[in-house]
């Protein structure tokens, strides 16, 4: 266990190693020069010249990888060039936001698609299968964020219930900051909840073909236990393939979600830091993404070990 | 493909014709996928109204014999901005699924054959870019080059490479340890042209599944990228464009959001039930499963 854990995590360093010089390189090549950005068009030379030397544009390009990858490492993201705050602050307050509403809605996916995925398996051909499979077929086809505008229009416009957009921060008390993120997290989760449905309900309809199963049915054990223990859990490896890789589209989503519901997350951030040029925000927010994208890699491995104790012993 | 032993003797083509028009899925996208294509074709020739011409009198009107869906703040006939946008989300899709292709299959297939470094470089490359989230690299490609049709094709087909790739390499593996290679080496034939005269032919239709898959992601990621103006620019209509702008006119006129969305959806669930219509036929193996 603890081999196939140092591997994985070995894995997930040069995967981050990697991204960041490809991600530095990216924005390196990217035109406009973010001092010339900051001071305007109008800028005197010399004044440019100085804050060139300030934000260190006039060093090597290797030196300044080195320099923001070793800054990183201990937390230190550099200062924004038109927050003219730290980068960390700036993650620190959005995250506050992106977390729960990430959180939420992979909760909620998961809890529905799994259980209408084991409903409709051990309904398999029957009316309430085929019905439930094709809400989920449609499910797949929607945009997360025309669901989003239509929850908008039924929930905030027409009954009412709560807010269009927006977030009152946690400071304003726990329920209404969760109320602002209900309904971003619903409109995330559904359209995957739908995607991890159909492929909990093809992973269980191949579990429940095998032997062992009609083994366990034959020697007169009930049928929901057979169901919840013996096929829920031979079922979950590709379930869990499956969620890992939802959570970077998860990610992603909460960009438009956030931009939907006018939620000041890590989303909108990162796109408004992008059409401002403030490159040190867009590296900050992207390295930040997919670290978080490899730790939950990380996570889905070890889940593989514990839900199949066989890959445990392997390499 | 081996015969169907139920259907002895009938020509592989009668026999595909028999199953495809009893194949519920492939059906039903394959109607809805060429009524889309087909109204995008016909916006080249006739749409209901002109959209470049702006009558402000007629703005936010409901839905009418004269206006089908409807007109939008402009007093655009929604259904011909519908035709008009089904053009643009097509042709991103397409575009991008072909780059993905022909990048992605060439290296997929060239791993396969070599093995060793070249494939463990190749597909750890492949396990990179996956960790990146597409659809937040491809808002970074279409803000840094600026936004438009071309960036959002450029953007969305790198990310179709690896899954062509990986999908290309998966099938190509499966075919390589099979007789009639083994004897096509044996004939002295060498590795590019093994691959090119029988991997290929032989992983068709494995890629022209994921194909029809990437195309309805293509046509979500498109909807995206213009839902937050990085996609086609005005005055060209687009469907993620057009429930941006219909959101904050959604009181008044709740039709403006409506109709996009549903293009989107139905375009997507076409697709998608090609596809899964698509596996069926051309896998006999899943057939059985179901």
């Amino acid at each position: 266990m603890t081999a196939y854990l140092a591997k994985r995590l070995a894995i997930g360093l040069v995967t981050l190693i990697v991204a960041s010089a490809v991600v530095f390189c990216v924005l390196e090549i990217v035109p406009g020069d973010p001092a010339l950005l900051m001071l305007g068009m109008n800028a005197e030379p010399e004044a440019l010249a100085t804050l060139r030397e300030q934000m260190g544009l006039n060093q090597p390009i290797l030196l300044r990888y080195l320099d923001w990858v070793s800054g990183m490492a201990v937390g230190d993201f550099g200062r924004s060039y038109t927050y003219s705050s730290p980068v960390i602050d700036l993650i620190g307050e959005r995250v506050l936001v992106s977390l729960p509403l990430a959180i939420m809605a992979l909760v909620l996916s998961t809890v529905i698609a799994l259980s209408v995925g084991i409903f409709a398996a051990a309904r398999r051909g029957r009316p309430a299968d085929t019905m439930v499979m094709g809400v989920a077929q449609v499910g797949v086809a929607i945009p997360n964020f025309w669901f989003a505008l239509l929850l908008i229009y039924l929930f905030a416009v027409w009954l009412r219930l709560v807010p269009a957009g927006g977030f009152p921060g946690w400071g304003a008390g726990v329920w209404p900051a969760i109320k602002a993120l209900i309904m971003p997290a619903v409109a995330l989760a559904l359209p995957q909840a739908a995607i991890l449905a159909r492929v909990t309900r093809s992973a269980m309809l191949e579990v429940l073909g095998e032997d062992y199963i009609r083994t366990a049915r034959a020697k007169g054990m009930p049928r929901r236990i057979v169901l919840w223990h013996h096929a829920l859990r031979n079922a979950l490896i590709p379930v869990l393939t499956i969620l890992g890789l939802q959570f970077s589209f998860l990610l992603a989503g909460t960009i438009i979600i956030e931009n939907v519901f006018y939620l000041p997350g890590l989303g909108r951030l990162v796109f408004q830091a992008i059409t401002q040029r403030d490159l040190i925000v867009v590296e900050g927010v992207v390295m930040l993404l997919v670290a978080s994208i490899v730790l939950v890699n990380i996570l889905v491995d070890i889940g593989y070990a514990i839900v199949d104790p066989r890959l445990r012993t392997r390499r | 493909m081996s015969l169907d032993p139920a259907l002895p003797g009938a020509a592989p083509e009668r026999r595909f014709l028999r199953l495809a028009l009893a194949n519920r899925s492939f059906l039903i996208g394959c109607a809805i996928t060429l009524m889309i294509a087909g109204m995008a074709l016909l916006s080249f020739f006739w749409t209901p109204y002109d959209i470049t011409n702006l009558t402000v009198a007629d703005r936010l009107k409901g839905l009418s014999s004269s206006h089908l869906l409807g007109t939008d703040h402009l007093g655009r006939d929604i259904l011909s901005m519908i035709m008009i946008g089904a053009r643009n989300s097509i042709a991103v899709a397409i575009v991008a699924v072909v780059i993905g292709m022909g990048i992605g299959v060439p290296l997929g297939a060239w791993a396969a054959a070599r093995g060793g470094l070249v494939d463990e470089v190749l597909m750890r490359f492949n396990d990179l870019v996956f960790a990146f989230p597409a659809l937040l690299s491809a808002i970074m490609i279409t803000a840094i080059f600026g936004p438009g049709a071309l960036n959002a094709i450029i953007a969305i087909g790198i990310f179709n490479v690896p899954v062509f790739a990986r999908v290309a390499r998966a099938g190509a593996l499966s075919i390589w340890p099979r007789e009639f290679t083994l004897a096509a080496r044996a004939a002295g034939k060498s590795k590019a042209l093994i691959t090119i005269e029988h991997i290929l032919p032989n992983i068709t239709a494995l890629l022209l599944v994921q194909g029809t898959i990437q195309f309805a992601l293509g046509i979500l990621a498109e909807a995206g990228l213009s839902y937050l103006g990085l996609g086609a620019q005005p005055p060209m209509p687009s469907w993620g464009r057009m429930l941006f702008e219909a959101q904050t006119r959604m009181i008044v006129a709740p039709h403006l959001a409506i109709f996009p969305g549903l293009a989107i959806v139905v375009t997507v669930l076409g697709l998608n039930l090609l596809g899964d219509g698509l596996r069926d036929l051309l896998d006999p193996r899943l057939r059985r499963q179901r």
